[in-house]
Parts: structure tokens; C-alpha cells; sequence
């Protein structure tokens, strides 16, 4: 498997060994992951492609806690996350992770800065300096004029980009992506892909990403690709393509 | 998260709107017909409370008020003779025709007051004097006498009537609380009274009576019955053994209590059904809240917050409308309508109840949800 040089210096960031997940019982058991090894470190962004059912969303899901594995250990940023009871995994995946979703899941009650806000408040920061803040991400994303709007008064692209604020305004060291650019046409995919890659990518953060549009595999650092469960093939992608 | 909690429940307009209607809808019904339940009871003991005497003697075996049994005559003295009464004094109550000059006849209850004190006399006259009914032949009516027996053109002071043939005439009208049964109530003497009505061998129907400050009135109503054998009851037991009959013997109570009851199950199915729905159709964004870090019991917080929100909004509006309602059906006359702090606690405690199991069902259903739902 390929590693960016510059990485493999360093511990992974989140760190993957053996994961098994299946649905159902019996018969209609299903196993969407089959042992799956993988390291992903600080600085790099990821993507994780394959064929629908191949199990990208469910290897998302479970690097980011909110799905309970059967077989297999997920260390995030050090922290055993398996082993985490449900509770402390809340708190941590609050802490430390920030998630875009295809459908941006923005409240649709709350203005922009307000929707950018919620995880601060969630980690019960006073609700005027979790505004503020939230302004200064909408301003990053060039939503600085539109903070005020309702999630309807936005376009599909604008409403991404809130999203994007969303989920970097309490600054986490993991970006967890799911299909960022599936419900934008291609122009507007380009463009948050660009806004993800300047103002998500850090040298402190990783951040994953499970696409099926290849027509932005080309901002990844590298590409998973998962089949059938597996991880298929990791590649390094160079500015121009993959390597 | 309050905030988040209150505007996602403010800004879905509709369900909101739908949500404080059912909850308003249903503290209206229980407290409007809750508040004529308990004035129609008030009415029912209002023979008791009109005189407004501390007590009350009779029959052993009566079951309330308008219930006469008649008892000796010998009784006022043997009452009087029970240390710790301070006075005692003979009533007449009971049926009788009153026939009007124009030929109308009206069922009234005639009640008759010890001349020398009057005491049991209406605290309020709207006309003439009570005094007067010391007058020959002379009566005083109730004011819903006058409603009831054709209105104040026929029934003034001066209009003349007859019962069981004898002469009445009409000196006064007193204000008093309208009764259950709504029949007029003519008062005198209790020696016109016992006069007025067919001869009997018992004309006495109670002894009403004071006990000497200082002793209590449960204590003498115990001595009277332990001495003279009779029936004591202080006032308010006599109106709650009266408000037992009526629970018991007429129904009234299941009619009202069915009616309270659909109002507490119908508020609590819309409620439960339309708070269950908000949730349901924001599970995608409470699974993000949940994948943000924002655990269980933070969204049965806000779950909690938004149901108690709307109920307290629609406690509000509801008892603010069944009140415009009582207000102006009471001050008619036409409908009893006493709203009781009682009954707003109950009610309170009812809406409660309703907003938790509204809650509820929405938390258990949170409590369930996989964050994961939001990478679907």
C-alpha cells in the first residue's frame, strides 16, 4: 500500500485494524466490511471511493463512532474508539470531529451563523461568542453576507459551504466527508472541493472523504478504494493525477 | 441548546400551530367543563350556603338538603340544651304552589325564618327590605323568582299571589345563589309558613344553630347528636353530603368526568401523535445533532423543552378562553361556571402529564436512533 513519503514519518492519525461489520442475522446477514486495515494521517485528505454497497459509508461511519463495529480495533487521534463507551465516544466525537454530509442536514429553523454555531453550543459555549465565531467561519467560506439567511433562502452550493463552516468551526482534527458534492452540480462540487481543500485541509487535521465523483478525485492527498468490503487499492494522487 | 431546541420548535409554523391548538383545545374543555361541573355542585348545595348558618339539624337519616324529613317541634329547646350552643333557632323548607293573579301557577319552596331574628335571611336585598316580612302576609322572593315566575313586569314589590289559598304579598327581593333545581324560593316567618302550608303533625324541617365562640363547631355538632339523638352537620358537611347525593344519584358526575376525560385523551393524542411527527421528520437532523456530539440526554432536554414550551403556552391560551367563556355565561346567570385554583392545578398536572408522554415517545425514539442515519 502507498503512502505519501512525507507521512509515513509519523503515527497515523486514525488507525484501523481488522474491521468486520455485518447486518442481519441468519440468512440475510450481510457483511459490508471484511477486515479492513488502514491508516490515515494528519495533514493528508483521503478519499475513499468504490462501487456502491462496497461499504465506504459504513467505514465512514464507523471511523467516526456513530456505528458500533463486530470485529477489529479503531484508534482515532490515540484514543482507542472501540473501546469507548457510548457516551464518551458523544463527547469525543464532539471534540474532535467535524462531519459534512450529501444533504448538509442544516436546521432548517436556523439562520446560517446559527446553523455554524450549533457545535459550540453543543459543547455548551456561551451562545453570543458561539455566533461569533460562527461568523468568522462564515466569512472563511465567503458567506460572511449571508449569515443571517434561512438554509431555504441559499442556494445548494451556499448551503455546502454553510455546512463546511458547520463542521470546521470548532476546529477538529478529523474531517469526516460523506458524498460532499453528490447533491451539487459539477461547477459548484468544484468549487467547495476547492474551499474544503483551502480552508479543511491543515497540517493538524485529516480529513476523509467518501465519493463516488471522480471528477474531484483530484483534490484528494490519496484515494482508498473499496470493493466488496475490502480495501481494493490505495493510491497517492499527485496534483495531476494519481501516481 | 435551549435556543436550538425553541427555534426548531417555533419555526415549523404549521406543526406548531397544530400542536397548541390540540393542547389549548384540551385544557378548554377540561377546565370550561370542569368550572360549570363544580359551579352546578355549588348550586346544588345552595340551600345550604344561602342561609348561611354554621349548624345545621335534622333527621338523622337525611341525604341532603332538599330532602326534608320533619322532625319534632320539641327539638329547637332540646338543641338549645347542649352545652355549647349559643343559639338556636327553627326552619321550615319545603314545597308548596304559588298561584299568580293571572291564573299561572309555580312550584316554589317556601322558606320559613325565626321572626324575632330572621336568622338564615339572604345577605344581600336587591329591593325593598328583608324587614318587611314581618309585615301581614308579607313574603320575599329570590330574585330568580322573579325570572322564573314571569319576569319583572308580573313579580315586583306589591304583587300579590296566593299559597294553598292564603294571601302573599311581596315585600322585597333578595340576591342569592341560584339553585340546581332552579325553583323559586319564597321566604317568611316561620310562623306564616307553618300557616301557608297543609296541616301536618311534624312542620319543623331543621334547626339551625351556633356554637358559643371559642368551641369548636365539630365538637357541639358531636354533643347535639350524642344528646338529642338528631342529625348535626356543620354547613360544610352538610354541602358536601349534598354535592355526594347529587354525585351519586343523578350521574351528573360520569357525564362530566366522560367529557374531561375525552378531553385529556383527545389533547393527548394530538398532542402525542403531532409531537411524534415533528420529531420523526426532524430525525435527520437530530441524528446530525447526535453525530456532532450532542448526546442523548441533551435532545431529550430539548425534546423536554420544546413539549413543555407549547403546553404551557396552550395551559395559557386555554384557561384564558374557557375564562372569556365563563365570564360572560356567568355573569347571565345561564350556566354555573366557578373556576377554582383546584381545578387549574389538576389541570396543570393533566397537561403536564400530557406533554410528558408526548416527550416521551419522541425520546425513546431518539434514544434508539443510530447517528449513523445521517450517512444514509
Amino acid at each position: 500500500m502507498d503512502h505519501p513519503a512525507e507521512l509515513q514519518t509519523q503515527p497515523a492519525a486514525v488507525r484501523l485494524r481488522g474491521i468486520v461489520k455485518s447486518f442481519g442475522t441468519g440468512d440475510t446477514k450481510v457483511t459490508v466490511l471484511r477486515g479492513i486495515d488502514l491508516d490515515i494521517y494528519l495533514g493528508e485528505m483521503l478519499l475513499l471511493v468504490g462501487e456502491s454497497g462496497g461499504g465506504k459509508t459504513t467505514l465512514l461511519s464507523a471511523i467516526a463512532g456513530i456505528l458500533d463495529i463486530d470485529e477489529g480495533d479503531i484508534d482515532v487521534l490515540g484514543v482507542p474508539l472501540s473501546d469507548l463507551p457510548a457516551g464518551k465516544r458523544t463527547t469525543f466525537r464532539g471534540q474532535t470531529m467535524g462531519f459534512i454530509y450529501q444533504q448538509f442536514n442544516l436546521l432548517p429553523a436556523l439562520t446560517a451563523a446559527e446553523n455554524v454555531a450549533v457545535p459550540l453550543l453543543i459543547q455548551k459555549i456561551s451562545r453570543s461568542a458561539a455566533l461569533r465565531r460562527a461568523r468568522a467561519m462564515l466569512d472563511r467560506v465567503g458567506l460572511g453576507d449571508r449569515a443571517e439567511f434561512l438554509p431555504k433562502n441559499l442556494s445548494g452550493g451556499q448551503q455546502q459551504r454553510v455546512a463546511i463552516a458547520r463542521a470546521l468551526v470548532n476546529e477538529p482534527r478529523l474531517l469526516i466527508c460523506d458524498e460532499p458534492t453528490a447533491a451539487l452540480d459539477g461547477p459548484n462540487g468544484q468549487k467547495i472541493m476547492e474551499l474544503l481543500r483551502e480552508v479543511g485541509r491543515a497540517p493538524d487535521r485529516c480529513v476523509v472523504i467518501v465519493t463516488h465523483d471522480s471528477r474531484i478525485f483530484h483534490f484528494g492527498d490519496r484515494m482508498a478504494n473499496l470493493t466488496d468490503g475490502r480495501i481494493v487499492s490505495i493510491e497517492a494522487i499527485t496534483r495531476e493525477g494519481t501516481a | 441548546m435551549n435556543y436550538v431546541a425553541l427555534k426548531m420548535l417555533f419555526g415549523d409554523r404549521a406543526k406548531y400551530l397544530m400542536l397548541l391548538c390540540g393542547l389549548t383545545f384540551a385544557v378548554m374543555l377540561i377546565v370550561q367543563q370542569g368550572s360549570i361541573f363544580w359551579g352546578l355542585m355549588i348550586w346544588s348545595q345552595s340551600s345550604v350556603s344561602n342561609l348561611n348558618v354554621p349548624i345545621w339539624v335534622t333527621d338523622p337519616g337525611i341525604a341532603q338538603v332538599d330532602e326534608v324529613k320533619p322532625i319534632a317541634d320539641t327539638a329547637v329547646d332540646r338543641v338549645r340544651s347542649v352545652p355549647g350552643v349559643e343559639w338556636a333557632v327553627p326552619l321550615y323548607k319545603g314545597l308548596l304552589r304559588a298561584r299568580l293573579s293571572n291564573g299561572d301557577y309555580h312550584q316554589i319552596t317556601l322558606t320559613g325564618l325565626e321572626s324575632s331574628t330572621l336568622i338564615g335571611r339572604p345577605a344581600e336585598v336587591l329591593e325593598g327590605r328583608f324587614e318587611d316580612v314581618l309585615q301581614p302576609d308579607a313574603v320575599v322572593l329570590d330574585q330568580w323568582a322573579v325570572e322564573r315566575m314571569g319576569g319583572p313586569n308580573v313579580i315586583k314589590i306589591g304583587t300579590v299571589f296566593e299559597l294553598n289559598d292564603k294571601l302573599a304579598r311581596v315585600v322585597a327581593i333578595a340576591k342569592t345563589q341560584k339553585s340546581f333545581t332552579n325553583i323559586p324560593v319564597v321566604y317568611t316567618t316561620y310562623e306564616r309558613a307553618i300557616r301557608y302550608i297543609p296541616r301536618e303533625r311534624r312542620t319543623l324541617s331543621y334547626v339551625l344553630a351556633k356554637a358559643k365562640d371559642g368551641v369548636p363547631v365539630a365538637e357541639v355538632t358531636k354533643r347535639i347528636h350524642e344528646q338529642t339523638g338528631l342529625g348535626a352537620f356543620t354547613a360544610e358537611e352538610f354541602g358536601w353530603k349534598t354535592i355526594g347525593w347529587v354525585l351519586k344519584n343523578t350521574g351528573i358526575g360520569i357525564n362530566f368526568g366522560t367529557t374531561i376525560l375525552l378531553g385529556f385523551i383527545v389533547g393527548m393524542a394530538i398532542a402525542g401523535q403531532t409531537f411524534y411527527l415533528f420529531t420523526v421528520e426532524n430525525l435527520r437532523q437530530f441524528g446530525a445533532l447526535k453525530a456532532m456530539g450532542a448526546s442523548t440526554f441533551t435532545l431529550a432536554r430539548m425534546i423536554l423543552l420544546q413539549a413543555f414550551t407549547v403546553g404551557l403556552t396552550g395551559y395559557g391560551v386555554g384557561i384564558g378562553l374557557a375564562t372569556v367563556f365563563g365570564f360572560f355565561t356567568a355573569r347571565s346567570g345561564g350556566l354555573p361556571f366557578i373556576e377554582t385554583w383546584q381545578l387549574l392545578l389538576l389541570v396543570l398536572v393533566a397537561l403536564l402529564a400530557i406533554c410528558t408522554f408526548s416527550a416521551l415517545i419522541s425520546i425513546i425514539k431518539l434514544a434508539r436512533l443510530e447517528p449513523a442515519i445521517v450517512f444514509r
